[in-house]
């Protein structure tokens, strides 16, 4: 939390209490998986976005749908921090913890700073609760949490209390508790009501006395922060300077779905997605299968190869053809990538990268398959990567992987992950107009058609629709003779071929901007990133070049071909670092191709970098150069 | 698919391709390709309105000997290439081919789903009980206790019967033909171009390398009229010409001689009877029971392409062509002011 020098103000709102001004804040809201976290952190994302503040956002839940009531292992979280700057990631260590239960305590307190807000549902703190997790029931009590300001709130008492009247079963009734907790954060931080009325007015249509029962427990949890005399300060957090325009709240999958629909839009075309549900991509499936309107037809699949299939199907028929999957089915899909790469036909495939190797952590953010993006395939098989930065950015990138898998021909590989995929910030909704257009043509001319005849700029061979009289031809997994297409066992033509097909991909250099660079183009030390990392990196750099030192950052959005400001960025500095989660896939890259002593900076707990761990390891590295940095 | 009068009268040789074919000298395969290359210019299909998909295998090099569209896949993966295809391509006529290995081993998943949501393919298995391309290991159709390279002391493996797994997964039209039978494997495959959903044919196929004769008994003079029974719907199933029928008692098939219990004991096939029935039917093999040839099941239920397109068609009506303006601004969204 950081404050400002304000003193406190005499607020007309502020009920007769002081109120302290905040740069940011970062609150977790932590219980059971069945208590509703998530959907209190979405709500209190959407009315902090509304009233104006920047924001970044971190659920993080288990993989199991109901995990034993009570045990740490089914613990839910979602984490935000906003503020009234630029904010680029959720925050390192909450500010504010909410905690439904002893096992939400036991699991993020260690991830408390000293003086942290910790508010508790002490009706949960019962003897066989705290024993399941290993707590003393006395916890609340003893010196546990004398670090920390901790409010003690009967949250289940106030919500059975504030739903006398209601004809609920006291099992429903419980279940709005969360409201209580977001009714109580709301007025702690000075936020309106009426979002989230108006949201349960709309979710609740067919269910008034449901839409009633949240909205009195929501009121009832802020009136209870009104009149009790524990909390004696409230928070405000002014609005952040945000570019002007309509925004709009949107997760990496969401912004990935829209993404794909509006691309094949700019192609004229419709989309057809093939896929196999997956965690943490499951989303993108369930988002594009409400856009039947658009044209957009999605397929389960029976399996994850199917998905794909499906998809190569889709796209030698003539349609924007994309697949989703995470890891492990990014593994299944390696045959028919090659398929799509020998048969130079346009598809994305989008990996939400998850924890690995193997199922691994399916609900956890890694970035370990870059590897695997680069190289997972038979034969020499390379194809473009394209990896998105941030939850918003994941729009963007879909149409740029459907601008480069239509231009070029060739399968396109989308990296996010399930940080970003998960993760939410508000979105600036682009004008149709400013969005970038995908002119595909179609051969239909049937004099001198030859199916990999290519063009001499892009080395694409003609896409052709099924169905266009007088184009028949064949095309396979076998090498194909350049120009004609047909079978080839040739010495000379399949090493002409692997080297075409390898050169279309690295023309397309040629056609794509610079790595972004915050900072400096030469200094003591560039920290090279790539993907969902680019808010702590970003963060992080700007907390080390105030402090004075000559730090930049550089981002890889293009990772596969790498723009053409990489090879200079990379010689201007002392020293380079990548900073990836992973053991040093990309820093493995660089030192291939660019012989640079990189120096890796890396972490693989299925979180995400802490801006602070950052900080420490770079300060620590510029002072001592020659160490590896390995967090 | 929607048959169209094509413009040009379409003949076998507009159906033939440059490319050499390359299967062994004496391989079933030349005539069933024969056979597509007579029926494809009947269907009163335009010629680019045909997609040939096929997998891996020696049967997967069907589509380079076809000319209309095609696509030479990967193993086993054919039926999904050809859904996502037909799925936005309705209007193609789409025909998977595949094998006993191809088709029932690593692609078993993909043709069974097919099977099961009734996509409108016409999925071709050519099954000759045998991997061919790899040179001569058992397959999944391969008889117990057949030796082959990979099984030097005889297979211990069960083998599938295609049309039992056909009919497991829910097909709509199961049909069997032989690769010597070319009339009747014509007229399947008309049958098969007809049908509205998936249509299974399994053709019985001779490989001269690894496994010769594997269907001789049913296919050859002198031996095929003991064995072999082509069913006709609403006709009784006579075979060994005519003298023999067979008579289905709570789905036990028995064989019974003609003159002694009256052509009207004999039991009547019906496409559309019960999937018991279809089931002990596909099912009958020697040396008891003679083998089935022809339609053995068809029945009548909505494509998943047509199911699908249809709820494009609904949303469309029902909502309008979507807008992009529309989707980008939909979602809670505030405004920030300059």
């Amino acid at each position: 939390m950081s404050t400002d020098t304000s003193s406190p103000m005499g607020d007309p709102e502020s009920n007769g209490r002081s109120v302290e001004s905040l740069e940011t804040v970062a609150i977790r809201f932590a219980g059971d998986s069945g208590d509703g976290m998530q959907l209190t952190g979405t709500q209190f994302t959407s009315t902090t976005a509304i009233v104006g503040n920047d924001l970044a956002t971190f659920p993080d839940y288990p993989a199991e749908i109901r995990a034993p009531a009570g045990t740490v292992a089914g613990v839910s979280g979602f984490q935000i921090q906003f503020g009234s700057l630029d904010i680029h990631t959720p925050g390192d260590r909450p500010d504010v913890l909410v905690a439904m239960n002893p096992a939400a305590l036991k699991v993020n307190l260690p991830t408390l700073e000293p003086g942290a807000m910790i508010f508790v549902n002490t009706d949960a703190f019962d003897a066989r609760s705290c024993e399941k997790v290993d707590m003393p029931e006395t916890v609340l009590e003893d010196d546990t949490l004398h670090a920390f300001r901790v409010f003690k709130v009967p949250f289940t008492t106030l919500t059975r209390g504030a739903l006398e009247e209601s004809a609920l079963t006291t099992r429903e009734k419980d279940r709005c508790k969360n409201f209580l907790a977001l009714g109580l954060m709301y007025f702690v931080f000075g936020r309106p009501l009426e979002h989230t009325e108006k949201w349960l007015d709309q979710k609740f249509a067919k269910k008034p006395d449901m839409a009633d029962a949240n909205k009195r427990v929501l009121r009832a949890g802020f009136n209870y922060g009104v009149t009790t005399e524990t909390i004696a300060t409230t928070y405000k957090v002014a609005p952040a300077p945000i570019k002007p325009g309509t925004y709009r709240q949107v997760t990496g999958n969401t912004a990935t779905a829209i993404g794909f629909v509006a691309a094949a839009k700019l192609a004229d075309n419709d989309l057809f997605l093939g896929s196999y549900p997956i965690t943490p991509a499951s989303d993108i499936l369930h988002e594009l299968s409400k856009y039947k309107h658009f044209g957009v037809r999605t397929f389960q699949a029976e399996d994850e190869i199917a998905g794909i299939a499906s998809a190569i199907g889709a796209a030698f028929g003539g349609s924007i053809s994309i697949t989703t999957t995470s890891g492990p089915g990014l593994a299944l899909k390696g045959e028919a990538i090659g398929l799509a790469i020998m048969t130079e036909l346009p598809l994305v495939i989008v990996n939400v990268q998850r924890g690995g190797p193997s199922t691994g952590l399916p609900t956890k953010t890694e970035q370990s398959d870059l590897l695997q993006a680069m190289y997972g395939r038979n034969g020499e098989a390379p194809m473009p990567v394209v990896a998105a930065a941030t939850p918003a950015d994941c729009f963007d990138t879909a149409i740029e992987c459907v601008r480069l898998a239509t231009k070029y021909m060739t399968p396109v590989m989308m990296l996010t992950d399930g940080y970003i995929a998960n993760g939410a910030e508000p979105w600036r909704v682009p004008d149709v107009e400013e969005l970038p257009k995908i002119p595909v043509q179609f051969r239909t001319e049937v004099e001198d058609f030859k199916p990999y005849e290519r063009d001499v700029v892009t080395l694409a061979r003609p896409w052709v629709k099924v169905g266009t009289p007088g184009l028949e031809h064949r095309i396979g997994g076998l090498e194909k003779a350049e120009g004609s297409g047909n079978v080839s066992y040739d010495p000379g033509n399949h090493e002409h071929m692997i080297r075409r097909r390898a050169e279309k991909v690295d023309r397309i250099a040629n056609d794509i901007p610079d790595a972004e660079v915050i900072g400096d183009t030469q200094g003591d030390l560039l920290i090279v990133g790539w993907g969902g990392t680019y808010g702590a990196l970003r963060a992080a750099t700007t907390v080390l070049r105030k402090r004075g030192h000559k730090v930049s950052h550089m981002h890889l959005r293009h990772v596969h071909p790498m723009p053409k400001n990489v090879e200079p960025m990379l010689r201007s500095f002392g020293t380079v670092v990548a900073a990836e989660l992973n053991l040093g896939q990309l820093r493995h890259i660089l030192r291939e191709r660019f012989l640079v002593d990189v120096k890796g900076l890396n972490k693989v707990q299925g979180q995400p970098f802490m801006v602070s761990e950052i900080v420490s390891k770079i300060e620590a590295l510029l002072g001592s150069p020659s160490q590896e940095a390995v967090l | 698919m929607s048959v169209a009068t094509p413009l040009v009268k379409l003949s076998r040789n507009d159906f033939k391709t440059e490319q050499e074919v390359r299967w062994c000298p004496g391989c079933g395969d030349y005539a069933i390709l024969a056979q597509f290359q007579k029926v494809f210019p009947t269907l009163g299909i335009p010629r680019e309105q045909f997609a040939v998909i096929s997998g891996i295998g020696c049967s997967s090099r069907f589509p380079y000997y076809m000319n209309t569209y095609g696509f030479h896949t990967i193993h086993g993966r054919a039926p999904a290439v050809a859904t996502g295809l037909k799925i936005m391509n309705p209007e193609l006529s789409v025909w998977v081919i595949t094998g006993d290995g191809d088709g029932l081993s690593i692609g078993g998943n993909h043709l069974i789903h097919a099977m099961r949501r009734n996509i409108d393919l016409n999925i071709v298995l050519f099954n000759n009980q045998i991997y061919g391309l790899t040179k001569g290991q058992y397959s999944p159709t391969s008889e117990f206790g057949k030796r082959t390279k990979s099984t030097p002391y005889g297979s211990v493996d069960t083998p599938f019967m295609p049309l039992s797994v056909a009919l497991g997964a829910e097909a709509s039209f199961i049909a069997r033909a032989a690769d010597r039978e070319q009339k009747l494997l014509g007229d399947i495959l008309t049958e098969a171009a007809k049908h509205k959903g998936t249509s299974f044919v399994e053709i019985y196929q001779n490989c001269p390398i690894f496994n010769d004769g594997a269907f001789f008994n049913i296919t050859e003079k002198g031996t095929k009229d003991d064995n072999q029974l082509v069913v006709e719907h609403g006709k009784p199933l006579v075979f060994n010409k005519g003298k023999q029928g067979v008579i289905f008692d709570c789905y036990n098939p028995r064989v019974v001689n003609v003159d002694e219990v009256g052509l009207e004991a004999i039991t009547i096939h019906r496409e559309d009877g019960p999937l018991g029935y279809h089931l002990a039917l596909a099912r009958m093999h020697g040396p008891e029971l003679p083998t089935a040839l022809g339609v053995i099941r068809r029945v009548e239920r909505p494509s998943y392409d047509e199911l699908v397109n249809a709820q494009v068609e609904t949303e469309i009506d029902k909502k309008g062509r979507g807008d992009l303006r529309e989707l980008l601004q939909s979602g809670h969204r505030w405004t920030v002011e300059g």
